[in-house]
């Protein structure tokens, strides 16, 4: 009776809101119908509706994969501060950035399954019925350390919600050990992430050891200022509220972490600028052009500026607690950060091709909207977590308010 | 995929004077009817669902079909047979798809005589024709890379040359194709194992257990691998039936291929097509384990490189001057 309440409630709470929900919801089911039609498409015709080629094997879709996948390790930096260091207004934070590991993850696995030529075959990678190829396989590790990460961030939420939800206090004897599990294994997806491309000798571009810190102190940015972003958003329209400090904590953090990436970014030029050898060429590919061809020349150029920009708005104290500034710091990093670890750093890889050729890649219209598909279900997703969790959080939403909305005045049940 | 799908969405014939619309719809006992339907109805189910299994059992066999190397021998002997019906019926001849193992003690080494190739591509074409490539779109295995004298930069080479006549002055060629790593990045990357390497050194795929995730070709250092990414087309008249399972049986859409050394002919014996169609004989093929082979007494006694040796992918692709 209780859980048929709690499922009643939530979809009363789904199917409610004001009309800026109703817009938002319609607008992101429109554009996830147009994704699934682009995808049913290539289901159809196969990849060649893509613009993939056996030179550039991977493109839009595995560098949408690769953000996302820095998106939702990130909430480990708010996991840290908020359960170790005990400080109390991030810790309302986390369960937000959690939500929005949950849907980040969702969508990497739909981006990893758009890119795969034979979806219906996804089979063979269960271990058991099929083969997993470990430990050999990168990709098989990504797999297992996504679905390990997906587990911890629906448990861990999960088994707090549960209990705020019955107004019972959460029993840390049973938590912390999947909390403390969490902080390594989000450092561990987004590393194997990088492993995938690091380990591959045939692409100098991504063969450099820089890579995977690069990756984590890039994660480090996007993530948390997509909660920055979020959280505004969540607090607007809920009774959900955290000190303006706690996101002022979280911009501190990602000034630091874009530190690090701009100084590993340099790094990484020196040892190619100044030894000078083919390994170039990726880089010039992608900063100034190969054989006059360099189509993602202004891409690369407008990330690094957005980053740059995005920087001294986070270093400086005065901009980075002005919530105009702070707000468009975000979104200059989050842009900057998805050009530069989605197709800044896929496509070079491939250019020039291990033969020599340069080969260009542009996506396709096709993949365009399987792109947009993807992160409107995502965006779904997180939209709907949220709805639920938040009032939940803020007891709005409890077991004694399930039941006292189905009690009649008389106390009979309506 | 495509008959896959096929069979997947086909449903069976509906019969004309099934439930009535208003029935449909409405009190509960309405839709029950609906749902049980009359015995014409329930018949034509029937039928249609036999037809379309019939039609589509094989797609199920291939659905569910294990990886090569884990089928028992009557697994293999039943996909082999619905293979070749399969190919009998899309190109309407008899298909032979060997399953050859590889013989004891023979390790295959490939030698190329890059003083003597004169860059006609007649070998990328035989191959083409030998091993069942998709004509549209075109995929070749072998590539001749023309360098200028002088210059072994793989980023200056150039495989789109179309001169009058070859060899030309100041130039020279080299033909790259999969180098048959002894330690194949492309096998070690496959995360469900569809690629791997034989015995007898031959690095192969097996196309109905790829995935096409791609990754083998990130991890290949010389575009030894190819992608159908659409249905791979063979005129009829044009296609070759005399294959093997690992090698150059017609490939389905959406699956990653590469040269086998042409499995199907070495097992059998033969030399590779491109070793055959060689108008000058520049390319040596035979077992690196036989001392007195002539592909060994090459290694042994000519000046001998390998591509890309500093990766450590160990090919079993020599090129050698002769003189
Ligand atoms: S050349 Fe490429 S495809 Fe062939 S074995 Fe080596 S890595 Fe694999
Ligand atoms: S494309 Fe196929 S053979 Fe290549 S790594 Fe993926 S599953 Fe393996």
């Amino acid at each position: 009776m209780a859980r048929f309440g709690f499922i009643s409630e939530v979809g009363r709470r789904l199917a409610k809101g004001p009309t800026v929900y109703y817009a938002w919801v319609g607008i992101l089911l429109i554009l996830a119908a147009t994704g699934i039609v682009a995808y049913t498409k290539q289901l159809q015709q196969g990849l060649i509706v893509t613009g993939m080629t056996s030179y550039v094997s991977w493109g839009f879709y595995i560098g949408n994969f690769t953000f996302l996948v820095g998106v939702a390790a990130a909430a480990v930096l708010l996991i840290i501060p908020a359960y170790l260091y005990d400080f109390g207004p991030i810790k309302d934070i986390v369960i937000v950035g959690e939500a929005l590991a949950v849907s980040a993850l969702a969508m990497c696995m739909m981006f990893v399954t758009a890119d795969l030529g034979r979806p219906d075959r996804i089979w063979h990678l269960l271990p058991g019925l099929g083969i997993l190829n470990l430990p050999r396989s990168m990709l098989g590790w990504d797999i297992v350390v996504l679905n390990g990460y997906m587990f911890l961030n629906l448990i861990i939420p999960g088994y707090i919600l549960w209990q705020a939800y019955h107004e019972k206090p959460a029993d840390m004897r049973f938590i912390l050990p999947f909390i403390l599990l969490s902080i390594p294994w989000a450092v561990s997806i987004h590393t194997v992430t990088a492993f995938i491309y690091n380990g591959l000798a045939a692409r100098p571009f991504w063969n450099a050891s820089i890579l995977a810190p690069r990756f984590l102190a890039s994660a480090f940015c996007s993530g948390p200022a997509l909660v920055i972003l979020l959280y505004q958003i969540v607090r607007k329209y809920s009774r959900f509220h955290v000190k303006d400090e706690a996101l002022f904590k979280i911009a501190e953090m990602i000034s630091i972490a874009m530190a690090i990436n701009l100084f590993l970014l340099c790094a990484e030029f020196f040892k190619e600028l100044y030894s000078d050898t083919h390994h170039l060429s990726p880089l010039q590919y992608l900063y100034v052009g190969l054989h006059g061809k360099g189509v993602l020349v202004s891409w690369i150029w407008f990330a690094t500026a957005f980053n740059l920009v995005a920087f001294v708005i986070f270093i400086v104290p005065a901009t980075r607690k002005n919530f105009a500034t702070l707000n468009f710091g975000c979104v200059l990093t989050i842009v900057g950060i998805w050009i530069e670890k989605g197709m800044g750093l896929i496509i070079p890889g491939f250019i020039p091709a291990p033969l020599g050729e340069v080969w260009e890649y542009v996506p396709t219209t096709i993949e365009l909207l399987v792109t947009i598909g993807v992160w409107s279900i995502g965006l779904l997703i997180l939209t709907f977590i949220l709805k639920i969790i938040v009032p939940i959080e803020t007891g709005e939403f409890t077991q004694r308010t399930v039941a006292s909305t189905r009690l009649g005045p008389s106390g009979v049940v309506a | 995929m495509s008959d896959t799908q096929d069979s997947l969405t086909k449903k069976a014939p509906i019969s004309p004077d099934g439930p009535a619309p208003d029935q449909a719809e409405g009190s509960l006992p309405a839709k029950r009817q609906a749902v049980l339907p009359d015995r014409r109805t329930f018949l034509t189910g029937i039928a249609g669902l036999l037809g379309t299994m019939a039609v589509s059992s094989c797609t199920w066999q291939e659905f569910f079909q294990q990886q090569f190397q884990r089928m028992t021998k009557k697994e293999i002997e039943q996909t082999v047979d619905r293979l070749q019906a399969e190919y009998k019926q899309k190109y309407g001849k008899d298909f032979v798809v060997g399953t050859e193992s590889p013989i004891d003690g023979t390790l295959f080494g490939y030698a190329l005589d890059i003083q003597r190739c004169i860059g006609c591509r007649r070998c990328v074409y035989g191959c083409v024709e030998e091993n069942n490539q998709s004509r549209d779109p075109q995929i070749h295995y072998i590539r001749v890379l023309r360098f200028r004298d002088g210059n072994m930069d793989l980023e200056e080479s150039n495989i789109y040359y179309d001169p009058e006549e070859v060899p030309e002055k100041g130039y020279y060629y080299m033909p790259v194709q999969c180098q048959h790593c002894a330690n194949a990045p492309c096998t070690k990357v496959c995360p469900v194992r569809a690629t791997w390497t034989e015995p007898d050194g031959l690095v192969v795929v097996d196309y109905n257990w790829c995935i096409g995730c791609r990754y083998c070709m990130a991890a290949c250092p010389y575009m030894g691998r190819w992608f159908n990414f659409a249905e791979p087309v063979i005129p009829s008249d044009q296609v070759n039936p005399v294959t093997h399972y690992l090698g150059n049986r017609p490939r389905m859409r959406n699956v990653v291929e590469k040269c086998t050394f042409c499995i199907q002919r070495v097992r059998a014996g033969k030399y590779p097509k491109c070793v055959e169609v060689c108008p000058v004989g520049a390319r040596k093929f035979g077992n690196l384990l036989d001392p007195n082979s002539e592909i060994s007494t090459i290694i042994r006694t000519k000046r001998v490189f390998r591509l890309k040796e500093d990766l450590n992918t160990q090919p079993k692709f020599y090129y050698f001057f002769s003189i």
